[in-house]
């Protein structure tokens, strides 16, 4: 109890300053790494991040990505579903938000833009890292790239039709 | 206790893993009220390294950290499934993509990236330049001007029937398809 006290009234390593300062605690924080380490697992695991993949479903020559995407959604739709009729909170007892998005040119544009992007790559955002992880050093120089990209866009986005 | 050892060992099938990533969005919800979505951390790099004084990148970052740690946490689990569970097989890529990538200068089959384009040889090569920088150009300002990628529109959005995220998903399957039929052949016959 003591030592609580004095680690919460240091305010460099107090958990209300992380808090403060990061949104979540530490401990907050930790559960997003699991639930990013398990996502990358599946990645490695079912052979997503793989190029070859990405190639066989914009070729039409294999159900696999199909099957993953599109099982990925119904099951994302239903458990949306159930959170709202019985009304299930978070785990700190707050209301689930469900953001709403807004139609913008951009999602047409840009979506176009990104699709030539995954198909040259084999990759969205998501398996870059993992494919990092799994030891494809090289693609450490796509995201770079693909960081650089995100930078254009924010520099250049008051020209750009929306 | 060994069969379910051998099971996991095994590339996983679609059926298994699309639940799995479609659980993320509750997953998330529940956590924290957090929208599942990973191009984002793309934005959250940017406004915590070079923000430039763009308005596009001025806001609280640190909010968004949970972003950045769960990304840290992919990048860590490809680290562990390919060295502690990898699969004992190499991929099987369907035999008529083989024989379309044949044609266009692609022979290795064996690994996960066809090690002929990525590979830090071609860095500096017109194969690198196409592959990693315009290529991770075009996810980076796609992805930002669509307001998300596969995960944020294609999965959340469209699990929570999100409209405008249909037509971005309808939009990234074009810019993919426009990719691989009609622009792909020609440079690759240049690249290859």
């Amino acid at each position: 109890m003591n030592n609580d006290k004095i680690i919460t009234a240091n305010p460099v390593l107090g958990e209300a300053f992380i808090e403060k300062k990061w949104g979540e605690s530490s401990k907050g924080l930790l559960k997003y790494l699991l639930v990013g380490i398990l996502f990358g697992i599946v990645f490695v695991k079912a052979e997503i991040i793989s190029w070859f993949r990405i190639q066989e479903m914009f070729r039409l020559q294999s159900f696999f990505m199909y099957g993953v995407i599109s099982s990925a959604i119904m099951v994302g739709i239903i458990s949306v579903q159930i959170i709202k009729y019985l009304n299930i909170k978070t785990i700190s007892g707050e209301k689930v938000m469900l953001p709403n998005k807004e139609f913008r040119k951009g999602q047409i544009i840009g979506g176009f833009i990104f699709g030539l992007g995954w198909a040259i790559t084999g990759a969205c955002p998501g398996p870059l890292f993992a494919q990092i992880g799994t030891g494809s050093s090289v693609i450490l120089v796509t995201l770079v790239s693909a960081i650089a990209g995100t930078w254009f866009y924010g520099k250049f986005s008051h020209k750009l039709p929306n | 206790m060994k069969e379910i050892i051998e099971i996991i060992r095994q590339p996983w099938p679609w059926y298994v893993a699309g639940p799995l990533i479609g659980l993320t969005v509750p997953v998330l919800l529940i956590l924290g009220n957090k929208s599942f979505g990973i191009s984002s951390s793309l934005r959250h790099i940017c406004a915590a390294c070079i923000p430039a004084n763009i308005p596009f990148f001025k806001y609280n970052w640190r909010k968004e950290m949970w972003n950045l740690v769960f990304v840290a946490g992919i990048l860590l689990g490809g680290f562990i499934a390919s060295s502690f569970m990898a699969n004992p097989v190499a991929i099987t890529v369907a035999a008529s993509t083989q024989a379309d990538l044949k044609v266009l200068g692609i022979n290795d089959f064996t690994q996960l990236l066809p090690v002929e384009i990525f590979n830090w040889q071609n860095l500096f090569t017109g194969k690198g330049l196409v592959f990693f920088v315009v290529g991770g150009l075009l996810i980076g300002f796609g992805t930002r001007y669509a307001g998300g990628c596969t995960s944020g529109h294609a999965i959340m959005g469209l699990s929570t029937l999100q409209w405008p995220s249909f037509i971005a998903t309808i939009s990234f399957m074009v810019g993919g398809f426009t990719m691989i039929h009609l622009l792909m052949p020609y440079f690759m016959a240049w690249l290859m």
